[in-house]
């Protein structure tokens, strides 16, 4: 500070030398600096924020579309109620039989067990259920009906959604001829049409080889360290400590046998090598095609063969689906196609998927709004499960959260900001119910285990029980900013009602709370979406329970929107994965209305003073 | 109430230089130039007044005449708003103010406990330093008052009680048209005379008024004050202010308070042109204060 006294002699040159315009200088760069990280910090969040929505959203949309199938029923009299006895009879009938005949009379070649169950297999396993609901709602329409339409399997569901694996389509040239029309038959063209195939397999195989090389070398680098590892067992034998001798001699065992079964495992890893080797090397040899190599799938006459075994120019395969006739196809005629991924590797074997797409060759796919994801509740069956009982759960739940935190939430914040005399008591409960707004939100589910559920008697499951549980958890943080807001109202208007003589509840109803009233909402209503987020207190009462009816009351069981996306997150299907990122959309749309309404009531509320 | 009134409430009082007054008069040694009023209204007898520890006023002897304008003077934190917010119970609102001595008004003390201070507060209304309407229509304004003591026993009335109350306050012709309007979107001085339309309404005995015109401009000043003259036929008036112009214009008596100390009291006039005190005579002079 001194020198700088002293370099200005001047007082007129104390804000113009140079030292103090690098002092100013530096003051800019910053205060650019600080604007730099601020604008870093907001583009860092904001990039964040699109990132998480994004996959959300790319997850979740295919959740929001749905395929159906229609496929003939014969819902006689018949069949259902033969004798005519009413209800009591419809409500027994063997629908799954009506199913599963509609289903199969689709594929009247489907003749084998395995084929039939592959047909059964392609719509949902509720489509029964539907059908005999149906029935039961609306008899005089639906006996006698032909057809219906009821929801796919998931997995077909996905392959109309091409997520089950690429395909390509080789447009062959020559002309092709079937040997036969069923059974196992070859295929065989004029032309090399099926050469580039051929040379993808050995690609594939090659690949393969790679693999099993890799898998040889960690086999055989493990063999080596356990012959050492015996070695070392062995010259420490004869000297070991007195009791360990045992030890060492399972260990030597253990080892011993390792090392043989590790020497199987090269040996018939090596065998695999040559073999692949040789085969992928082959060019123009034929190959035979497993459920490890991509499929072959030949149309022809109105047929489908599955390839099992493939050359330059024909194949040889068994008939998925019978051709019309032996005749020869010209080019444009038939068609080759290759699906990519291997059998193994997939959910939807080539069987199931040519018949799928003989469904849709049919016109009796459609796809539509999933009108079943908003309308029903969980479920089994990917598919069939859907978030409106969740979503009625979570509104009984908030319903009754709010019906509770608010009154009482406001109540006590008037009372301890307006009335209360500031001592120590007043005190201890004030820093208690900072303290509770810090409580980890588990903690609370605790006490709703304990004491409502034990205690009390009340329902497991039940949204009035979650609803009082998260009050607990939201009445801290009304209280807060509603005392927040009550201490933010000007102290003249206060003294202007007292001034003409309001009484003190008078000045806080009729003047007080009105102005708060905009801030005590906010905080409300922050409150609630934390509520309506929350998952851990409501796993301890129990609404982790799987709930197949939508609940009309909130003493019904149910689940919750953040519950059911927690249990639809941990099941391996990968419409369940869809569905799930298709719940938190819904749970951010409930969210984003909350917040909205907040809003609108802020300023609808909000006055100046 | 709220500690952040507390806080404000400590600005207007004296809290650290009354601790000790130097001066050669006794607490409650004051200079009385004048004979007291005809009809005492309101009395204060050894008011003394602590804001915890400290405390602000010492020994007050006051008495408040019938219709006429007695103006409290001095320097800030001598402890005229204190005494003004004692009048009306107002200092109740501060945890930590604690009040001694007696006042009353006519003949019962305000500080018993027999007394409701919620009706006193009807018969001592009050006008603050800044306006405050309520964030509410000028009508609703006016009617609040009214309406809650029962004043009006239909909506025909209490127009009648607006109206009459806005037209004493001078404001009728300025705001007939917009009753629905909100109060609070008044200029300064309008707003200001509606704060006294709204105590008028509840037909008080006793007008306080804290600075009135401190947040006015000279022109809405002397409206306000051309009110308060007007005002005097039917109210009796308490009003502090910093203007020593507005206390020889507007009022009959005045008092001048300085370090929690009434130092003199009399007839505006006397204390003007002739204080006996000394440091009346200094502080009406501008040399402190």
């Amino acid at each position: 500070m001194t020198d700088i006294a002293s370099a200005s002699p001047s007082a007129t040159g104390l804000h113009t030398s140079d030292a103090a315009r690098r002092r100013l200088k530096a003051r800019y760069a910053s205060e650019f600096r600080f604007k730099l990280y601020g604008i870093a910090a907001v583009f860092t969040a904001a990039m964040f924020l699109v990132l998480l929505l994004s996959t959300i959203v790319g997850q979740a949309l295919p959740a929001f579309l749905s395929h159906q199938v229609t496929i003939p029923v014969d819902l006689s009299q018949e069949v259902l109620d033969p004798n005519n006895e009413g209800e009591s009879v419809l409500r027994r009938a063997n629908y799954d039989a009506v199913v599963r005949d509609g289903i199969r009379s689709l594929y009247p070649f489907a003749e084998s067990r395995d084929d039939q169950r592959t047909v059964s297999s392609l719509i949902s396993s509720g489509s029964a259920v539907r059908v005999r609901e149906a029935v039961l709602n609306d008899p005089e329409t639906l006996m006698g009906q032909t057809s219906f339409t009821v929801p796919l399997d998931d997995v077909a569901d996905l392959y109309f959604k091409d997520l089950i694996s690429d395909e390509q389509r080789v447009v062959p040239t020559g002309i092709a001829s079937p040997t036969g029309t069923q059974g196992t038959i070859q295929v065989l063209s004029t032309a090399n049409d099926f050469r580039d195939l051929l040379a993808d397999v050995k690609d594939f195989l090659a690949e393969q080889a790679d693999g099993v090389e890799r898998e040889l070398a960690a086999k055989e680098r493990s063999l080596e360290r356990a012959g050492l590892d015996l070695d070392s067992y062995r010259t420490r034998l004869p000297d070991a400590p007195e009791g360990r001798s045992d030890f060492f001699e399972s260990q030597i065992g253990i080892l011993e046998r390792g090392i043989v079964s590790l020497g199987r495992d090269i040996e018939n890893l090596t065998e695999e090598l040559a073999d692949l080797r040789t085969r992928s090397n082959a060019a123009g040899a034929d190959e035979v095609l497993s459920r490890q190599l991509p499929s072959i799938l030949v149309e022809i006459n109105g047929g489908v063969v599955k390839a099992s075994r493939i050359s330059a120019t024909g194949i040889e395969g068994e008939v998925i689906i019978p051709l019309e006739s032996t005749a020869d196809a010209a080019g444009g005629e038939w068609s080759i196609r290759e699906i990519v991924l291997p059998e193994r590797n997939r959910q939807l074997d080539d069987r199931s998927l040519v018949y799928l797409d003989q469904l849709a060759g049919q016109d009796r796919v459609e796809r539509t709004f999933n009108t079943v994801f908003f309308s029903s509740g969980a479920s089994r069956e990917a598919e069939l499960a859907g978030i409106w009982g969740a979503v009625v759960g979570s509104f009984f739940t908030m319903v009754v959260t709010l019906a509770l935190a608010f009154p009482l939430g406001v109540a006590a914040a008037i009372y301890l900001e307006e009335f209360a005399p500031k001592n120590r008591l007043t005190q201890i409960i004030e820093v208690n119910i900072n303290n509770l707004a810090a409580v980890p939100s588990i903690v609370f589910g605790l006490l709703g285990l304990a004491v409502f559920l034990n205690v009390f008697g009340m329902p497991r499951s039940a949204p009035i029980v979650g609803g009082m549980v998260l009050a607990l958890m939201t009445l801290p943080t009304i209280i807060i900013a509603s005392r927040a807001a009550l201490r933010a109202v000007p102290p003249s208007i206060r003294e202007g009602a007292l001034g003409v003589g309001a009484s003190k509840l008078q000045t806080v109803l009729h003047h007080v709370l009105p102005l708060a009233m905009p801030g005590i909402l906010t905080g409300t209503i922050i409150g609630m979406a934390q509520a309506l987020g929350e998952t851990a207190p409501l796993l301890m009462i129990g609404m982790v329970a799987f709930i197949v009816d939508v609940p009309s009351t909130p003493l019904d069981p149910s689940t919750v929107m953040p519950v059911q996306i927690f249990m639809w997150a941990d099941f391996p299907e990968v419409l369940f994965r869809q569905k799930t990122s298709a719940a938190i959309l819904v749970l951010l749309a409930f969210l984003i209305t909350m917040n909205a309404l907040a809003v609108i009531l802020r300023k609808r509320f909000e006055r100046r003073w | 109430m709220s500690t952040t009134q507390t806080v404000q409430e400590s600005d207007t009082a004296p809290v650290a230089q009354v601790a000790t007054p130097q001066n050669d008069v006794a607490p409650g040694g004051t200079t009385i130039t004048d004979a007291p009023p005809e009809n005492v209204k309101m009395k204060g007898e050894n008011v003394d007044v602590f804001y915890g520890d400290k405390q602000a006023l010492f020994g007050i002897n006051l008495d408040v005449g019938e219709r006429q304008v007695t103006s409290l003077i001095g320097p800030s934190g001598c402890g005229k708003s204190t005494f003004l917010r004692c009048l009306n119970r107002m200092n109740d609102t501060i945890d930590i103010a604690r009040m001694e001595g007696k006042i009353t008004i006519g003949q019962q003390d305000i500080y018993d406990p027999s007394i409701d201070v919620v009706e006193l507060r009807a018969r001592v209304g009050m006008v603050f330093q800044k306006p405050n309407p309520f964030p509410k229509s000028i009508f609703e304004n006016i009617a609040y008052g009214p309406r809650i003591h029962g004043l009006a026993d239909n909506k025909t009335d209490l127009e009648e009680i607006v109206v009459g109350s806005l037209q004493k306050a001078g404001l009728f012709e300025e705001v007939k048209d917009r009753l629905d309007a909100p109060g609070t979107g008044l200029s300064g001085g309008q707003q200001q005379r509606l704060c006294i339309a709204r105590a008028i309404a509840t037909s008080p005995e006793v007008m306080l008024m804290d600075e009135p015109c401190s947040a006015l401009d000279p022109i809405a000043t002397a409206k306000v004050e051309e009110l308060i003259d007007e005002l005097r036929e039917n109210f009796t008036i308490v009003i502090v202010t910093h203007s020593m112009q507005q206390a020889a214009r507007v009022s009959q008596r005045t008092a001048f308070f300085h370090l929690g100390i009434l130092v003199e009291v009399g007839a505006t006039d006397q204390i003007f042109t002739n204080p006996r005190d000394s440091r009346t005579r200094d502080y009406i002079t501008g040399r402190f204060g």
